[in-house]
């Protein structure tokens, strides 16, 4: 169990490669710098995809969770 | 950072390929890396305004099956909606082919407004940089 408050939650599940990785660009943008977020995402691309963007545009990767058919994301904005 | 810009020129226009080509844009550009698209013929005539979100089939080798998908993925997400956020999160220019503008009839203003310039050949390639993807 994950300790860190969430701001704010993205349910991308059922969305296609590259939508959950799109909802979370677009959600980090509208968000203030500390804000935690989490994206829920079945797509197995988002696997790779949203560590490598969060590494890139650096912000912190916090966790990732497997669920059962998706992935729990939690990125916190860093700059 | 020409040698980092991801530059990709599109020559068919069925949905499938043009859905590959938008993935790549929105991917290359959520990375940080410029896109330079390049539009020619068949995919330069599937971005006629009136044309966009119109029927463009599908590669020979999809079947039947394959087809139905691509149809279902166009429902979901159009390759164009991908294009738009492309530009919307990144450096991400894309131009008409003169020659091909030409060859079909087409002028600026039949374009969808994704598009942004029509340029010539050498143009392209002076902002392509090292390498460049055919579609």
């Amino acid at each position: 169990m994950t300790t860190t408050e969430i701001t704010r939650t993205i349910d991308a599940r059922g969305m296609a490669c590259p939508g959950p990785l799109m909802a979370l660009i677009g959600a980090i943008r509208t968000s203030q710098v500390g804000d935690v977020l989490e994206v829920l995402s079945s797509d197995e691309g988002s696997k790779t995809d949203i560590p490598a963007w969060v590494t890139k545009a650096r912000h912190e990767l916090v966790e990732v969770v497997a669920g059962d058919g998706y992935a729990r994301f939690v990125v916190r904005k860093a700059r | 950072m020409a040698d980092e810009t991801f530059s990709l020129i599109l020559f068919s226009g069925t949905d499938d390929k043009l859905h590959a080509a938008s993935v790549l844009a929105v991917g290359a550009a959520a990375m940080g890396r410029p896109v330079n698209v390049f539009l020619q013929y068949w995919a330069l005539d599937a971005f006629r305004e009136d044309r966009v979100h119109k029927d463009h089939g599908v590669s020979p080798e999809a079947g039947e099956d394959g087809a139905r998908a691509v149809i279902e993925q166009q429902g979901a997400v159009h390759w164009i909606e991908l294009f738009e956020q492309a530009k919307d999160i990144g450096e991400v220019t894309i131009n008409a082919c003169a020659e091909s503008m030409e060859l079909l009839g087409i002028t600026a203003d039949d374009l969808h407004p994704v598009v942004d310039e029509v340029w010539g050949v050498a143009r392209f390639f002076m902002e392509a940089g090292d390498g460049a993807t055919f579609i």
